[in-house]
């Protein structure tokens, strides 16, 4: 009896439960306007169905969170990975075109891997500037943000690029085993990030630079290392984010493609638990919000509301979450304690904060 | 070598000018204003009728509304905060403006509803931000998603807007000599009067650099954190407001995909006009000056004609970056 009820305990303590519930819940919605809304059936070799669907739609967000879940681990913010991801975008499609071949199985691995290799030096770039000149990361991502469209357009030329390989095209709407190819590749990067960071002490180290780089630093963790790694992982997966985008409409319209993917990878990150504020993150958390933003995409049609009302959702989504992860709202739900005895004769509107405050601050 | 032998007893005028150096405080602004200056110079070197006035005060007509989202968001960020949903304000306060003019309301009272929507939302996310503890980012992100999709919700669809008083209001010139300036440049021009008197001159003011200074510190102090804190999200969302009403007056028409991205211009002009992002330096007049750079720059490309519009968004990068970097080894000097 005290066995299980302790186990019972444990469960509504763990910190995937909150995000997991909204999943099923949002679901479960699904289900009760469509009752049809889970069925998958099997045609052509492999899976049909709006779960497959919502699978393969939820790939680019969760690539890009998963990047993002290191980054801001390391209590760091990756704004540009949108901006990476139509630069990767426009990279691999005008290399299929100038290539001799336009339809080979060479030329979309080639044109994939410089595509790749470029955005992962373009999170380099964005780890040099946070860990080597010490910027905040907000303002350091924010300036790719702001001139990666324009270099995206430099690169096709300020036109949509449509490109004509099946390889190609494969990365959005191949399968494999039954299943989304590019569900696939997220899942796969999912395994091997969640193996490199917590079979090894990799983990560890990205969470203690993200609770204090100083300390971790004396303590012998290279963090500036760390540090620039993270991003160059993050602009790797947003290149990859970039890529099945592309390859999902086979062209590239570098004003559009991968427009606020980085409010949505943010919002997938913070879905599932990992703190802004860094020092912990859940890759777990991350798949799950992502699944999340996919499903309500898929919502919101299906109970008949326009789907460009999505955003307003997301607003209540965002603001519920926020709520829901901030000590204060959550204290002010319990009973009032008496703060701490403050210094200085600060007048009566809410002293106790000022501690707080301080602590966060510095 | 002339002023080298003038006797130090007797500093005459040209001395003093000669050695005068202006506050370090004020750097930032120069440098912002000497590049503009050298920009406007270099139009006008290679590119004929580019000295012209008359460019000058299109700078000002045709970035009449992010001269306001500017003066917004310099407040925002000298707190140490930032604004992500000024873009989306704009946008829902040109469909407002249009649809409820559409609906046959009087413009007043269309001005009156855009205003207090704008208002409204920054108060809402001053509160979040504030007694909630929730990142400012994170607060204003879920600002941007809101109002955007408040857009959409009124309409999809663009709405063009025909009412009399708004077309007289965005056609009405004013001449000075033989150059003139619409009304919407002088709203703008005056918001940067106010906001500049209100930063320097009010207690609000002071209270809002003491915060981006140290917010402990100010609390510590008994300065009014929470109603300041809270106050500059109002002001922002009021901005972006007007802001809004500006940009309908130029583009005449509501639509929700208005103004995309149009937060980011915001955040490059306050820093290029050499506010300190992480709070507590400024001046909304560098903020002015940013948006003249950001303009010239257009101007520029458009002058030329060989070069594509995507270059302002690569310029713009480059330009934050090289304040970015320079405020950065400037203030760890100082540090």
């Amino acid at each position: 009896m005290s066995e299980s009820s302790s186990r019972a305990a444990r469960l509504l303590r763990h910190p995937l439960l909150w995000p997991v519930l909204a999943l099923v819940v949002l679901l479960l919605v699904n289900v009760v306007v469509n009752p049809n809304f889970l069925n998958v059936r099997m045609q052509d070799g492999h899976l049909y169905g709006n779960v497959i669907d919502i699978m393969r739609n939820s790939a680019p967000v969760m690539l890009v969170a998963l990047g993002m879940t290191l980054v801001i681990a390391t209590r760091g913010i990756d704004l540009s990975v949108g901006a990476i991801a139509a630069i990767a975008a426009a990279v691999a499609c005008t290399r299929i075109i100038g290539a001799g071949d336009e339809a080979a199985l060479t030329t979309a691995v080639m044109a994939m891997t410089y595509a790749v290799v470029v955005c992962v030096a373009l999170g380099a770039w964005n780890g040099f500037l946070v860990s080597v000149l010490g910027i905040q990361p907000i303002i350091a991502t924010l300036i790719l943000m702001v001139a990666g469209r324009g270099i995206s357009m430099a690169i096709t030329d300020g036109q949509i690029t449509t490109v004509n390989n099946p390889f190609f095209s494969d990365l959005a709407s191949g399968f494999v085993l039954t299943l989304p190819l590019a569900f696939l590749i997220a899942i796969a990067v999912l395994a091997f990030t969640a193996v490199l960071t917590r079979r090894t002490a990799l983990g560890m180290l990205i969470e203690s630079v993200g609770i204090n780089p100083e300390a971790s630093r004396l303590a012998g963790v290279r963090s500036r290392t760390i540090i620039w790694t993270v991003y160059a992982f993050s602009g790797f997966c947003a290149g990859l984010a970039g890529l099945v985008i592309a390859a999902n409409t086979n062209s590239v319209n570098a004003n559009s493609l991968g427009l606020w993917i980085e409010l949505d990878a943010i919002l997938a990150v913070v879905i599932g638990g990992t703190s802004l504020a860094g020092g912990r993150f859940s890759l777990m958390g991350t798949f799950i919000g992502a699944l999340f933003i996919a499903t309500l995409a898929r919502t919101i049609p299906n109970i008949g509301i326009p789907s460009d009302l999505n955003y307003l959702f997301k607003a209540v989504v965002v603001i519920a979450v926020c709520l829901v992860q901030s000590p204060k709202a959550r204290a002010s739900l319990r009973v009032r304690r008496t703060g701490p005895p403050t210094s200085g004769p600060a007048p009566t509107p809410a002293p106790a904060p000022a501690p707080a405050k301080a602590g966060i601050s510095s | 070598m002339s002023t080298a032998t003038v006797n130090p007893g007797s500093a005459s005028t040209w001395d003093r000018v000669r050695s005068f150096t202006p506050p370090p405080r004020y750097y930032p602004i120069l440098a912002t204003l000497a590049l503009f200056i050298g920009l406007f110079g270099l139009g006008g070197m290679r590119y004929e009728g580019f000295s012209d006035p008359q460019v000058l005060l299109s700078l000002l007509i045709d970035n009449a509304f992010l001269i306001v989202l500017g003066v917004g968001m310099t407040f925002v960020i000298l707190t140490g905060g930032i604004d992500l949903s000024v873009g989306s304000v704009v946008a829902l306060s040109t469909m407002i403006a249009a649809k409820t003019l559409q609906m046959g309301w009087s413009p007043y009272a269309s001005i009156t509803a855009v205003l207090l929507t704008g208002t409204v939302l920054g108060l809402l996310m001053g509160l979040l931000i504030h007694y909630f503890d929730i990142q400012p980012f994170i607060a204003t992100l879920a600002g941007l998603f809101l109002a955007r999709g408040l857009t959409y919700l009124i309409s999809v669809e663009s709405i063009s807007i025909s009412d009399d008083t708004f077309t007289q209001l965005a056609f009405k010139t004013v001449y000075i000599g033989e150059y003139y300036i619409r009304w919407t440049a002088i709203i703008a021009l005056a918001t940067v009067a106010i906001a500049a008197f209100v930063l320097a001159r009010t207690r609000f003011g002071r209270t809002v650099y003491a915060i981006g200074g140290s917010e402990s510190s100010a609390m510590l102090m008994g300065l009014r954190v929470a109603f300041t804190k809270v106050g500059v999200y109002v002001i922002s969302g009021f901005c972006a407001a007007l802001a809004g009403l500006l940009f309908s007056l130029y583009i005449l028409s509501g639509n929700s995909l208005h103004a995309i991205g149009m937060e980011l211009d915001a955040i490059a002009a306050v820093v290029i006009g050499g506010t300190l992002l992480t709070g507590g330096r400024g001046y909304v007049v560098g903020s002015l000056l940013g948006v003249m750079v950001l303009g010239i720059i257009k101007t520029l490309i458009s002058f030329d004609g060989t070069l594509s519009s995507y270059w302002i968004r690569i310029i713009t990068g480059l330009l934050l970056l090289a304040f970015v970097v320079v405020q950065r080894f400037a203030t760890r000097r100082r540090s």
